[in-house]
């Protein structure tokens, strides 16, 4: 079939239990070859039980899945031979060097003694490592060890790569050296399935996302898709005094005849606006009213405010990692 | 070397070395049963060279044991200590090495709380590679073990009739019992919650095995159910045969008692702890 040719993951009506606890409970997926396919949820959405299927390491309830064509149950094995797996916790041996960790697997996948300390070295140049090749894992920072990490699962160069939310813990810096390694990989072809709880990697990384939540996917889509299925643009505004957010929702709703949204940070709110020019005279109501604004701007709307529609409720850690990153790239 | 790892500073990785270095499309041949068991083999040296302090066990506690147990049983059990030292060295043999098996199931437990597992689940290698591999590694801490209460009997003045040859031997001996022992203990590992949950249970039922034997005395001097027990155990059997083997009146019954457990074990409890590794 056409379909299944440039279909790198499709998974159908996937479920996993544990005992009482149901992790994941009927999710699909189809994921074309090449793309960069997130998985957005909240902690215990069940990404990882999902990944971990797709990735053979768990054996599906119900449902089924092919990864590269091959069905993960029947033929673990082959998929096993062409994916990589980066799971959540660094996984790399913490108790070896980064180099010793690079050789042992390329000794497991294969390759000879020399070739696989050569290749060892090639990757730990890549990934600027090179100096710490000696030292214990355990002693790695966290953004180094994540990149061993992802090192670990390039020793030979997987067709469908799984990440398991490759960023988490790691400073912003770090987490923008892992963002590039991760379009270098896609621009060099591998098909990429990434779990993530942040809705920035998500829109900065993915041609395609599907939000889970409750073992579900409630949505999916492009990034853009996604932000368009909530509606239309939408006002921002920052106020210079927090005390004054009342008064601007009131003022707000008045005006653009609408309901307004309170956002995480306490000086911003948001209305629903595709007008450029009600907006600018919706601003224009606050400072007659003796509100003071920081900023506004009219735009699409947030994946944030996705995540909220789509759950009604927001993406956990959303105030403390989800706006990290947009503070960071301002400054 | 001792920069601390979060001050030093380095660059992000260039998005283009990193294409470069995935470009590569080769993909050797996949590794084989062997070679994949023997990596990991090399992983669990390579744990010994960076933390040698693990060998303490398989070092000192040999020590204390034949000290102790010569010159404090010695005289009361056998008249005197080095007739006690000739009878007991054997047995302490078996029981210093059998009591380190137990590490094989904390080790894997420890293993699995990591995340490194789940990358060695997903590779496509021999499914029960890491598990042998890891037990290969310890073949190594067994044979430690072994030579130092050979060394310490050899100060303390043991003459093994049989010569270097029976010596060897019952080490050897010792070594593929320990290793189908270790299956045992592996499977626990998996299947309990902690390490230190491991390193209990273990210990519960090696000391009963080892001390229910005929390490420390003649069987011929316990009541007679325990005397039953004793000659039934096959810790007994493998003690009987590294006396004979060292002293030159080795039994072919008791070999193949212990060549027979030592297959029973492995037949049964390495496809169930490769099982259980699977699942995760």
């Amino acid at each position: 079939m056409a379909t299944q040719a440039t279909l790198a993951i499709e998974a159908s009506d996937l479920a996993k239990s544990f005992g009482e606890t149901t992790a994941v409970d009927g999710v699909s997926l189809a994921v074309r070859t090449g793309s960069v396919y997130g998985v957005l949820g909240p902690n215990g959405a069940g990404k990882t039980t999902t990944i971990k299927m797709l990735a053979t390491l768990l054996r599906p309830d119900s449902g089924s899945a092919k990864v590269l064509g091959q069905d993960v149950v029947a033929d673990g094995d082959a998929v096993r031979q062409r994916v990589s797996l980066t799971g959540q916790l660094a996984s790399v041996d913490e108790d070896l060097t980064g180099r010793e960790n690079l050789i042992l697997l390329a000794r497991l996948l294969g390759f000879k003694r020399e070739p696989a300390k050569a290749r060892a070295d090639e990757l730990l140049e890549a990934f600027n490592l090179a100096d710490a090749a000696g030292r214990l894992v355990k002693n790695y920072s966290g953004g180094m060890r994540r990149r061993l990490d992802v090192a670990a699962s390039l020793v030979v160069r997987p067709e469908v790569m799984f990440l398991d939310e490759p960023t988490t813990g790691l400073d912003p810096r770090s987490r923008n050296q892992v963002w590039d390694i991760i379009r270098a990989l896609s621009g060099a072809g591998t098909t990429i399935l990434l779990c993530t709880q942040y809705l920035e990697e998500a829109d900065q990384l993915c041609d395609g996302i599907a939000v889970i939540d409750h073992g579900k996917v409630i949505a999916e889509g492009t990034p853009a898709q996604l932000k368009a299925s909530v509606g239309s643009a939408a006002l921002h505004v920052r106020l210079l005094e927090p005390e004054q957010r009342p008064e601007a929702e009131r003022v707000l709703a008045g005006k653009l005849d609408c309901s307004v949204t309170l956002e995480n940070d306490p000086a911003a709110l948001s209305a629903p606006c595709a007008d450029a020019d009600a907006a600018a005279s919706a601003v224009d109501e606050l400072g007659r009213n003796g509100i003071e604004v920081a900023g506004f701007s009219l735009g699409q709307p947030s994946l944030d405010e996705v995540f909220l529609a789509l759950t009604g409720h927001p993406a956990e850690e959303q105030a403390e990692n989800g706006a990290e990153p947009q503070k960071e790239e301002a400054a | 070397m001792s920069t601390d790892a979060t001050t030093q500073t380095t660059a992000a990785p260039e998005g283009a070395a990193v294409r470069q270095a995935v470009a590569v499309a080769e993909r050797p041949p996949r590794a084989s049963a062997a070679s994949a068991a023997l990596a990991f083999g090399w992983r669990g040296m390579l744990k010994v060279k960076h933390v040698p302090e693990q060998l303490l066990d398989v070092t000192i506690t040999p020590v204390m044991f034949v000290l102790m147990f010569t010159y404090l049983f010695g005289g009361a059990i056998a008249g005197s200590t080095g007739e006690y030292r000739d009878f007991i060295l054997p047995g302490l043999l078996v029981m210093s090495v059998t009591f380190t098996t137990v590490y094989a199931g904390v080790a894997i437990n420890t293993d699995l709380t990591k995340g490194v597992v789940d990358r060695f689940r997903s590779l496509p290698i021999w499914r029960p590679a890491p598990l042998l591999g890891a037990l290969l590694g310890d073949t190594v801490r067994y044979l430690v073990g072994g030579t130092v209460i050979i060394v310490v009997g050899l100060i303390l003045g043991y003459r093994p009739e049989n010569g270097p040859l029976g010596v060897l031997a019952a080490v050897g001996l010792v070594i593929v019992f320990s290793f189908g022992l270790s299956w045992v203990f592996t499977t626990m590992g998996l299947i309990m919650r902690s390490p230190n949950a491991v390193m209990n249970a273990g210990f519960m039922s090696i000391f009963p095995l080892t001390f229910l034997s005929n390490v420390y005395v003649e069987p011929e001097t316990l009541p007679a159910g325990l005397e039953a027990f004793v000659n039934a155990n096959p810790i007994s059997h493998l003690v009987s045969a590294c006396r004979g083997l060292m002293d030159g009146s080795v039994q072919g019954s008791d070999l193949v008692v212990v060549f027979g457990t030592a297959a029973l074990l492995t037949a049964v409890f390495l496809p169930l702890t490769t099982r259980l590794y699977r699942r995760g």
